[in-house]
């Protein structure tokens, strides 16, 4: 249909290099996110064992304060927009059109930009530490430290750039999701008919897009003082840094239902699986995820107690926070309610899942403890919050994505995991894990401040730092040996069935791993958990090829199913906005060059159709 | 690799699940998502309105009646528009090149307001740093104005591609509705910093 | 092919169904640009005082409702379209009126 002057031939590799980099298979894309998340959660956990170890006693002298700086710093930026972000919209990407019945996402090469925008936000972030230094100010980046005169170098900048362009990945991804989870589902699939999963993953995906733009226009007013010289965050010219905090945490609360929802969704598919039994309470559960998507955007102040917002505002946050206790207990009932009187199946993706639902009501409480304003002034900065917050995303959201990694490990890999390393692996997290995390909230309520370097002797945290630092160890340890597990496997464990765990989705129609065009039908949907009811009732849809478990033969229905075709543009536009990200730094002659690809690519992409024609078909 | 019909993945309405058009869904939810974007800058305009510790501020600035000129070109761009999209799904690419030229023209002359609006106010001495007003003004209607900008390529894509055979045609209004839905955007976007930005910023008893 | 002659019928039907004319593109223009004369001629009016501001919020919203309804069509779309809109206007909207209250009334 299109032959614009600078036609090039459309990318045709099926294996190697090229094939990925030029995918838009939402498969493979899952699994490049998946991957590369990973690596960025160890180089995150990496840079906490260094943390621990010059934690682990009092006055040491390993690491130097300002570099102490720089790896809490990119420790949580990390975990957060390069770890847990993206191992979310790795389970997005492989589960949700096999979840719903699809063959692909909405915007498939839209899909492929995200990833490697994606990746380009990641290196931006890293390599800052060749460039001059990491950013400094902590994952909150709070004005004025980020200031031109009070934090010199590139450091802030890297961080600056690399956040907007992962949020204009997240977002291209969420919008992808949004339409995709609307738009193509099954016939047959209402929205009370969707897996949690699906659910949650669209509850997600509505917040980032509602949130990102407020850190997007956060992060441009604080480029913009630090670049153009503007006044945004300038005490001396009247502005109040306060402000940063506000649009901050605008983002930053709802940016916590990001990192955990997506788990919610994960446990929720796991627990009826192992269980044998329906999720108990679904439309509860349902409407208590939206509810608590809507109510994230009421909270925000409450990271900012200790500032000095007044009685009135202290007070409206505490509410509204504890109010949100309700919708997430009403969710951890409904999930044990599931495993109630369930003939429980206690595997390794059971048991991160079990291990999820105790760490995150931990997590929960100490929440519910500093949600309350006065209670929260004792211990605002301390190591109790850090306590918190890694009770939730850690004991929370990684507990859940690394169930989630063993339960569709057979769906990702066609091949099944060591049970046995599984099951001392989830001991070893847990061990690891409880012993890290719970000293600090003794530590905590001694009143060891966050983001120090060191502490002075006799302040009586030697022990239970200690006794943290060995249990980073043993957790570093145990994230060793899955991993191992995980490559052993995906090389050599033995071949999985379409559906190992007898479970309840549509994913687990469709063999291990699933052929590329993912269905060789598109399912007609009658129930919620349809796999599982077509199981039980036998049901055989009138025309369509028996989903044979594992079976892999749905001779020729490959010429009739048309898939999107591979395309260079969405890496293309990424490259250029990775090199007009380092001209906003370095040169603005760069940014016009970055610009000008970024511009090409995005009309080639406008001018290439999804599927190239067939010759000679009328158009 | 499996080969494929002529039809574009993303318009067959028909195949999916609400009914709606992929792109048009996307559209929508870009531009609920992008009022977050606007009200993010309108709401820091709104905090620092009043705390510039020096001038020049508002009033010594603005002129309100070369302005209104301005939004009421920006305003009349909006029907331009919905009668360009009108005319093409009669089938009319006639009209169509006219109308959406005429829109594109009224979009640069906007630009064009802006351009020298700014030039002025920088000759007066208010520049994105000279106090918070200045910081604010110029950085929220420079994002308007490079959403305009944006709009305008746009908006001239569409008219240069229309006169390929088979470029825009009635079938394919699709294309030119996602665009009318964008430019329609921008135009509301500064009916609201028209009233909050410039008749608020300058009434005395506000700020 | 077929699918695509559908779609121009489509198209051509909506102009008669429900969908709005020229004309009444027209119309909306002229509103609009009545509303805009008048919220200058308003802002000249200095003996309204503090009354200006909701006056010129109601007329300025009106013209925002207008051109969200007749040129973005959904007054005639789908519900979807305009809950995906409206719900992140009135987020934006809650946020701009909170983070006014927090920094004017409590501090
Ligand atoms: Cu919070």
């Amino acid at each position: 249909m299109t032959t614009i002057a600078f036609s090039i031939p459309r990318p045709t590799y099926p294996t190697g290099v090229w094939s990925w980099i030029t995918t838009i298979d939402h498969k493979r894309i899952g699994i490049l996110y998946g991957v590369t998340a990973f690596i960025m959660f160890v180089v995150g956990g990496i840079e906490a064992l260094i943390m621990r170890v010059q934690l682990s006693s009092s006055e040491l002298d390993i690491v130097s304060p300002e570099v102490f700086n720089q790896l809490f710093t990119m420790h949580g930026t990390t975990m957060i927009f390069l770890a847990i972000m993206p191992m979310g919209a790795a389970f997005f990407n492989f589960i949700i059109p096999l979840q719903i019945g699809a063959r692909d996402v909405a915007f498939p090469r839209l899909n492929a930009f995200s990833y490697w925008t994606f990746l380009a936000g990641a290196i931006m972030l890293n390599f800052s530490w060749f460039l001059g230094g990491a950013p400094n100010a902590g994952w909150f980046g709070y004005a004025p430290l980020t200031g031109e005169a009070q934090n010199l170098g590139h450091g802030i900048d890297f961080w600056i750039i690399s956040l907007q362009l992962l949020g204009i990945a997240s977002l291209a991804a969420a919008f992808n999701f949004i339409v995709t989870i609307l738009n193509m589902r099954a016939p047959g699939m209402t929205l009370m008919r969707m897996p949690l999963f699906t659910w949650m993953t669209l509850v997600t995906s509505f917040l980032l897009i509602l949130a990102f733009p407020v850190i997007t226009v956060a992060l441009i007013e604080l480029l913009f003082d630090r670049a153009f010289g503007t006044n945004f965050f300038v005490p001396a010219a009247g502005a109040d840094p306060i402000l940063w905090q506000h649009l901050f945490w605008v983002f930053g609360h709802p940016e916590v239902y990001i990192l955990i929802l997506p788990a919610m969704g994960i446990v929720s598919e796991i627990l009826p699986t192992f269980s044998k039994k329906p999720l108990f309470g679904y439309p509860v559960i349902v409407l208590s995820g939206i509810i608590i998507g809507f109510m994230g955007w009421m909270v925000w102040s409450h990271h900012m107690f200790t500032v000095g917002l007044g009685p009135v505002p202290n007070a409206v946050f505490t509410l509204t926070t504890m109010a949100i206790a309700i919708p997430t207990g009403v969710k951890i009932f409904n999930w044990l309610a599931t495993t109630w009187r369930g003939s429980i199946d206690l595997s390794t993706p059971m048991l991160f899942a079990l291990g999820f639902i105790a760490m995150f009501t931990i997590g929960g409480i100490s929440g519910i403890m500093h949600a309350q304003a006065a209670s929260d002034a004792q211990q605002q900065d301390t190591y109790f919050i850090v306590a918190h917050i890694h009770y939730v995303l850690f004991g929370g959201s990684i507990f859940a994505l690394i169930a989630g990694i063993y339960y569709w490990f057979p769906k990702f890999t066609g091949r099944m995991f060591n049970e046995k390393i599984g099951k001392i692996g989830f001991w070893l997290t847990f061990i690891g894990f409880n012993m890290t995390f719970f000293p600090m909230h003794f530590t905590g309520l001694d009143g060891m401040p966050r983001r120090i370097y060191t502490y002075a002797d006799g302040m009586g945290w030697d022990m239970w730092s200690a006794v943290s630092t060995v249990g980073a160890f043993i957790l570093a340890f145990s994230i060793l040996v899955f991993l191992y597990n995980v490559v052993t496997s995906w090389i050599k464990g033995e071949p999985a069935e379409a559906d190992p765990w007898d479970a309840r989705t549509l994913e687990w129609s469709i063999p291990s791993p699933p052929p590329e065009y993912n269905f060789a039908e598109i399912p007609t949907v009658h129930d919620r958990d349809d796999w599982w009811s077509q199981k039980r009732r036998k049901v055989e849809r009138p025309g369509a090829p028996v989903p044979v478990a594992g079976g892999s033969g749905y001779g020729g229905v490959e010429h009739a199913i048309h898939l999107p075709q591979p395309s260079y543009w969405p890496i293309v536009v990424s490259i250029g906005l990775l090199i007009a990200g380092y001209g906003l730094i370095y040169n603005v002659a760069v940014i016009a060059i970055g610009a000008g690809i970024g511009m090409i690519a995005v009309y080639a992409w406008s001018f290439e159709p999804v599927n190239e024609p067939e010759e000679g078909s009328a158009h | 690799m499996a080969q494929a019909p002529a039809v574009p993945h993303g318009d067959a309405a028909d195949e999916t699940t609400t009914g709606l058009s992929h792109r048009k869904l996307l559209m929508w939810a870009f531009l609920g998502s992008d009022c977050m974007f606007f009200g993010s800058l309108i709401a820091t305009y709104l905090v620092y309105k009043g705390k510039s510790i020096s001038g020049p501020l508002p009033e010594d600035v603005f002129s309100i009646p070369v302005t209104s000129v301005s939004t009421f070109v920006l305003l009349m761009s909006s029907m331009s528009m919905v009668m360009a999209y009108s005319a093409l799904t009669r089938g009319n690419i006639k009209g169509f090149r006219i109308w959406i030229m005429s829109t594109a023209i009224m979009g640069m002359t906007f630009l064009a307001f802006q351009t020298f609006e700014f030039r002025d106010f920088v000759q007066e001495g208010l520049t994105p740093r000279t106090n918070l007003f200045g910081t604010t003004f110029f950085t929220l209607t420079g994002f308007h104005g490079a959403h305009v900008t944006l709009g305008v390529i746009w908006l001239l894509s569409l008219f240069f591609y229309s006169f390929k055979r088979g470029g825009v045609t009635a079938e394919r209004s699709l294309d030119v509705d996602l665009a009318a839905l964008y430019w329609h955007f921008v135009d509301i976007v500064w009916i609201v910093i028209f009233t909050v930005v410039y008749l608020f910023g300058v009434f005395e008893g506000f700020n | 092919m077929a699918q695509r002659a559908q779609a121009a019928q489509h198209a051509a039907a909506e102009v008669h169904t429900g969908h709005p004319t020229p004309k009444t593109y027209f119309i909306v223009a002229m509103i609009l640009s009545a509303i805009t004369a008048v919220e200058v001629a308003i802002f000249y009016a200095t003996w309204l005082g503090y009354g200006i501001i909701p006056v010129l919020a109601v007329l300025s919203t009106v013209k925002f409702a207008m051109v969200a309804m007749f040129y973005m069509h959904l007054r005639y779309d789908n519900r979807l379209f305009s809950s995906l809109f409206v719900g992140g206007l009135a987020l934006a909207f809650s946020v701009v009126f909170a983070l006014i209250g927090l920094f004017r009334f409590f501090v």
